[in-house]
């Protein structure tokens, strides 16, 4: 008798904690991962926890690695244990072809607001059939230059590398003589990361290089504008930009731009908002430009980054994860990123929009920028983008570190892509 | 002259001669199940932390699994390791960054480990001599060793930095270079870089093991040999290295396994380029980066065989004995 009555009691406890846990999963707590290059981290809490307050539940914000290869690799093992930790993921552009399985389709949850978005980066997110993620913020590769350097020493915003170079070696060494002994010409991002990837393709492409691996799969690199672009990059190295570049990613470089070091910096939209933010050295002192083209008959590359939100299909609550998403690329939300941190939005509609023209102008002079920006080859590649794209930045590593001559690492960038494509099939 | 150590050793051995089936008497026997017994949870334990993953490894190593799927694994035989396809060698064996990443790891470890012995031994030395404010020069030379080494690694990359880096600030300030050094960027120095960190955080665990076997030594000898007049190197070399050569070998092994499985340091410090990549660095990419787990499974079983040949090797050459004598 007595056991029976402890029985009864401890399944009616049991049956309390259930329902009090049931209580709890009403209110439910989303967790999101967010970036955290410049504001990224602050922008996600407070767009994720306006949401949240409309919405009644709760938000928890994981933050993750600033390099992007970081970030993959650690997503990449959370989603292949199926750990339902993160609901909802903040990818780049070129993940959705390695990560597709592990998202949901977000097309019902969409519904009419895919049109708003550019109609490129809805194709890139969509893998067979399945919409796996909403288009965030979008970036392309942009020229920050110095404006009140450029007007002291009579020089004009560069357009072509050529250009680029002798400008920043002329105020780079006037400067050294004026005093200013740590003043830089160019600072870019020359880890052997996904940045390189970038910057590199910017290079190439300027030259009319071609993107590493064209539309079709075929492998398009070794060729010589490609080995002059890499090489004229290679000797920026130690004469306009410090040794240590090759260990910068994005916030190394803007941390030497920003503390008024170097005139030129490549770097990614959302450095405008931080670069004329109150704590800036160089506040008032930053303009912005196109990147230079690779010669006369050279044009204008930038290469298209941006980030998407996702929603995993692990999570727990997958409906209000997928609000969530809905909400934070809204119009709304991203007009407000837009006008206080410089995050380009995805709506097309947004870039004739009177106040977020007034907070960045090169938004809407760089329009053509954005637009045609190259997308790096993760459509033909695949699933093995990771891997091709390791192959390109450390081939073009070992170029700028003086370790090999670029069209002899090509050529061997070009044998080991053959070998992992098998022949270019991917 | 080596009676105290061989006492301790032959007290230690007596213990473990129980296991030894000289006489079964019924007493011997029960004591060998009660020695079984107790030896059970850790065993158990073991073979489900360490045995259980390594098994799967080398299970992986065999099979074409990938990370996005890990449930469709195929087996494909030797493949990983290396295969031939139209007049092409594939695999981790064909592969010329494979090897590029076991000589970056040869040459860290047997750098840092020889520079690690020897700054240690002086440590240990200088630790060993009895002077005012002993114990707590003891304690702070081991801060070093207690910190994460990510923690030091992300501390060394900011004292490194090219351009706000304390060490360039230092250097230029003293003179002895004249322009900023690309500490964890430049490919010349970047294992230089690695090296010095790795120094800088295990020459302590070094000094703490050396320092150990000094404190055995019996202090008769040294009488005699301060007695006698000898040259205080003489005795160094002739009394003190070789009754502390055992520790000290063991010591070096502890940390060969130890170095020449090295990540962390050179996954954060580093840019991660061809330059510094060591075999766990390659095994993490295939396995995480490239989702290749079963190519990655291979480059790890191949690390876990070079790192028992190199052990095997030492302790052949270097006629290591566990047991103290």
């Amino acid at each position: 008798m007595k056991t029976y009555k402890s029985t009864t009691l401890f399944a009616s406890f049991m049956l309390g904690a259930a329902l009090c846990g049931a209580g709890a999963a009403y209110a439910a707590k989303i967790s999101i991962s967010c970036g955290a290059v410049g504001q990224e981290y602050e922008f996600c809490k407070t767009g994720g926890e306006a949401w949240a307050k409309k919405t009644g539940n709760e938000i928890n914000l994981v933050s993750t690695p600033n390099s992007a290869t970081e970030r993959l690799a650690l997503y990449q093992q959370l989603l292949a244990a199926g750990a339902p930790d993160i609901d909802v993921f903040q990818i780049d552009v070129v993940w959705p072809g390695t990560l597709n399985n592990h998202f949901l389709d977000l097309a019902p949850f969409a519904k009419d607001a895919v049109k708003s978005h550019f109609p490129a980066i809805i194709q890139n997110n969509t893998i067979e059939g399945k919409l796996i993620a909403m288009p965030w913020f979008t970036d392309a590769g942009l020229l920050y230059y110095r404006k009140d350097l450029l007007e002291k020493h009579g020089a004009k915003p560069p357009q072509t590398w050529q250009e680029l170079t002798d400008t920043a070696k002329k105020i780079q060494d006037a400067e050294r003589a004026a005093g200013n002994d740590k003043m830089w010409g160019f600072v870019w991002q020359g880890r052997a990361y996904e940045g390189l990837t970038c910057n590199a393709l910017e290079w190439v492409a300027s030259y009319n290089g071609g993107t590493v691996v064209d539309k079709d799969g075929k492998i398009t690199i070794n060729n010589p504008q490609a080995a002059a672009a890499i090489n004229t990059a290679a000797g920026w190295v130690k004469n306009i930009s410090p040794e240590g570049v090759l260990n910068y990613t994005e916030e190394e470089a803007r941390g030497v731009f920003q503390s008024g070091n170097a005139v030129f910096m490549r770097n990614w939209p959302y450095a405008w908002s931080l670069a004329q933010g109150p704590e800036s050295a160089i506040k008032g002192k930053v303009g912005v430009s196109a990147l230079p083209k690779g010669g006369a008959d050279g044009r204008s590359a930038a290469t298209l980054g941006g980030w998407q939100l996702a929603v995993s299909k692990y999570s727990k609550n997958k409906e209000l994860s997928a609000d969530l998403v809905m909400y934070l690329t809204s119009a709304e939300e991203q007009k407000r990123r837009a006008i206080k941190g410089a995050y380009n939005p995805t709506i097309e509609s947004l870039y004739k929009d009177p106040e977020i023209l007034a907070a960045a102008p090169f938004m809407g002079e760089l329009y053509d920028t954005f637009v045609n920006a190259i997308a790096r080859p993760s459509t033909p590649t695949g699933a093995k983008y990771n891997q091709a794209s390791n192959e390109f930045w450390n081939a073009v590593y070992s170029v700028l570190s003086g370790k090999a001559k670029a069209d002899a690492s090509l050529a061997q960038l070009e044998a080991s892509l053959k070998r992992m494509s098998r022949g270019g099939k991917w | 002259m080596a009676t105290a150590t061989t006492e301790l050793a032959d007290r230690a051995l007596g213990a473990a001669s129980i296991a030894a089936p000289a006489q079964k008497s019924h007493l011997t026997r029960s004591r060998v199940r009660a020695a079984w017994l107790f030896l059970a949870p850790m065993l158990i334990l073991l073979a489900m932390v360490a045995g259980w993953p390594l098994f799967r490894t080398i299970w992986f190593s065999f099979t074409d699994a990938n990370l996005s799927d890990l449930s469709s694994a195929k087996f494909i035989g030797f493949e990983n390791y290396l295969a031939y396809n139209d007049g092409e060698w594939y695999g981790v064996l064909a592969d010329g960054e494979w090897w590029n990443a076991v000589w970056n790891t040869l040459k860290f470890s047997v750098v840092s480990v020889t520079i690690e012995t020897i700054l240690g031994l002086i440590v240990a030395l200088v630790l060993n001599a009895s002077f005012p404010g002993r114990s707590l020069v003891r304690a702070a030379v081991l801060i070093p060793w207690a910190i994460p080494t990510i923690v030091s690694a992300k501390m060394w990359s900011w004292m490194m930095h090219d351009q706000f880096g304390i060490l360039n600030h230092m250097l230029l300030g003293v003179g002895l270079i004249s322009a900023p050094l690309a500490w964890t960027a430049s490919p010349d120095l970047a294992m230089t870089a690695v090296i010095m960190v790795d120094v800088w955080k295990t020459t302590p665990f070094m000094a703490l093991l050396i320092l150990a076997a000094l404190q055995m030594l019996p202090t008769d000898c040294y009488e005699a040999a301060r007695v006698d007049g000898i040259h205080p190197v003489r005795v160094f070399f002739k009394v003190t290295l070789p009754l502390i050569r055992p520790a000290l070998m063991v010591a070096v092994i502890f940390r060969l396994l130890d170095a020449l499985r090295i990540f962390d340091l050179i996954y954060v410090l580093t840019s991660n380029s061809k330059d510094t990549m060591s075999m766990s660095v390659y095994a993490r990419q295939q396995l995480v980066d490239f989702q290749s787990v079963g190519y990655g499974s291979a480059a790890s079983t191949l690390l876990f065989l070079t790192v028992g040949l190199c052990v095997v090797l030492y302790i052949t050459f270097g006629r290591v004995r566990f047991d103290g004598r």
